[in-house]
């Protein structure tokens, strides 16, 4: 089998209709990127999913990021994703220009510098993300407990991805088969997504962000139609049983919670929270559970679900734009609606 | 925001290794994977997450394999 057959089999596919979703972020920017919707049949519909972090976090968990930042010795430590999402009313950015204290890193590891440096400040890193950014909090944490660091505190929003998928498919979004996210993959292994494909019939690809890669995915999955199973067809870095020593050092200092996820409200644990032990270096994470909409038209909660296009929202690139950003999704570059927009995808 | 880019690893000093970015030289972490100098790796938000296969020709021929077993069950 070779890439033009797999291509002519996509193109040409005549079967029952199916609806596939990619999760990740990621893959919805590489999607548009590499011009996959054309490439397809008529008959096979791509939806984006709820796979971005910054995408999915709750607008108090912004606001409390705010105070903070307007703290006397304090300074909110952030990738630059997060700056631009609004909270019930402002974002990071707006309280930077307001005087509050926010810096921008590339690694949550740059903190144990700012920290060394400035002893009476108290950082708080704003760490969100999925499971491919988890075991990165475990080595920082390693280190704040190794050298007693104390002027370091982590405010969580972490999630776990098996338990918004079967949120969804327990919820009736309308899907046959799941790109599943890659990178989280590296580090779960494809194995998470097993008991999910086996209970509600659903093929998973595991992908990488080629657009070969996701072709061979979408191949795969259509032809799996109506079956359980997991193909992992990104063997370079995903295994069956991921990265054991970075599942380990997760487990060391999370623990599973409930989580909130922008739009979808409470998933049962579908989170992580820093163990009971390691409570001195949370900064506030456990009550951030409110979730208000900036704009109340906006449609993020049925955009991560499936349930509509970007481009059905009414606001989609009149009142929002990725420069005036009413929803999370229109913020972050792997979001739904931003992807839509800066790539003018249309179906 | 969760990018991963594959680089290689050129020096390991302790937990700091230099990864090697088609030319761009950039300090990661390593910790959550053994790795020596010569690894290719994958690196997320400064960190080392995995090592990545170099033979993934032989992998994907074992995927399509694998891909025709299932369509002829
Ligand atoms: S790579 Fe991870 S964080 Fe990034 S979009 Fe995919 S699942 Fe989300
Ligand atoms: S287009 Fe903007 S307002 Fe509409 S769902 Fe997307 S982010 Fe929300």
């Amino acid at each position: 089998m070779d890439l033009n057959t797999i291509k002519q089999f996509l193109y040409e596919y005549d079967g029952p209709d199916m609806n596939i979703m990619e999760v990740c972020g990621s893959h919805t920017a590489a999607i548009a990127k590499n011009g996959i919707p054309g490439l397809l049949s008529k008959k096979i519909h791509l939806i984006s999913g709820p796979g971005c972090p910054v995408c999915v976090t709750p607008s108090a968990y912004i606001d409390r990021l705010l105070e903070l930042a307007k703290q006397e010795n304090t300074c909110v430590v952030t990738f630059g994703d997060l700056l631009r999402v609004p909270g019930s009313e402002k974002s990071l950015r707006m309280i930077k220009g307001e005087g509050g204290r926010v810096e921008m890193v590339y690694s949550p590891m740059d903190i144990l510098e700012m920290a060394k440096n400035e002893p009476e400040t108290c950082f708080v890193f704003a760490a969100v993300g999925f499971e491919t950014t988890t075991p990165v909090y475990a080595l920082l944490m390693q280190e704040l407990v190794k050298y007693d660091i104390k002027n370091v505190k982590l405010l969580t929003a972490l999630k776990t991805m098996p338990e918004a998928i079967g949120f969804l498919c327990e919820n009736g979004a309308p899907i046959d088969g799941f790109i599943a996210p890659g990178h989280v993959s590296v580090v779960t292994g494809s194995k998470i997504f097993e008991p999910i494909a086996e209970k509600y019939d659903i093929p998973f690809g595991v992908s990488g962000f080629e657009g070969a890669e996701i072709l061979t995915a979408l191949y795969a999955i259509v032809k799996m139609r109506g079956q359980g199973r997991v193909i992992n067809c990104y063997p370079a870095v995903v295994t069956a049983e991921g990265n054991v020593e970075a599942q380990e050092s997760v487990e060391t200092f999370f623990e599973p919670a409930d989580a909130v996820w922008r739009g979808m409200g409470s998933i049962p644990g579908s989170g992580r929270i820093l163990r009971e032990e390691y409570a001195v270096f949370d900064a506030g994470s456990r009550d951030l559970t409110e979730d208000k909409k900036k704009n109340q038209a906006c449609r993020c909660d049925q955009v991560l679900m499936g349930k509509i296009k970007p481009t059905e929202c009414p606001l989609f690139g009149k009142v929002c734009t990725p420069l005036k950003p009413q929803g999370a999704c229109m913020v972050s570059t792997e979001g739904n609606c931003f992807s839509w927009y800066s790539n003018h995808r249309e179906v | 925001m969760c990018v991963a880019l594959p680089g290689t690893v050129l020096e390991l000093d302790g937990d700091v290794a230099i990864v090697d970015f088609s030319g761009n030289q950039v300090r990661a972490r390593a910790g959550l994977v053994p790795v020596v100098p010569g690894d290719r790796v994958l690196v997320h938000a400064g960190c080392i997450l995995q090592k990545v296969s170099t033979d993934t020709a032989d992998e994907m021929e074992d995927l399509f394999r694998e891909i025709d077993e299932i369509l002829s069950e």
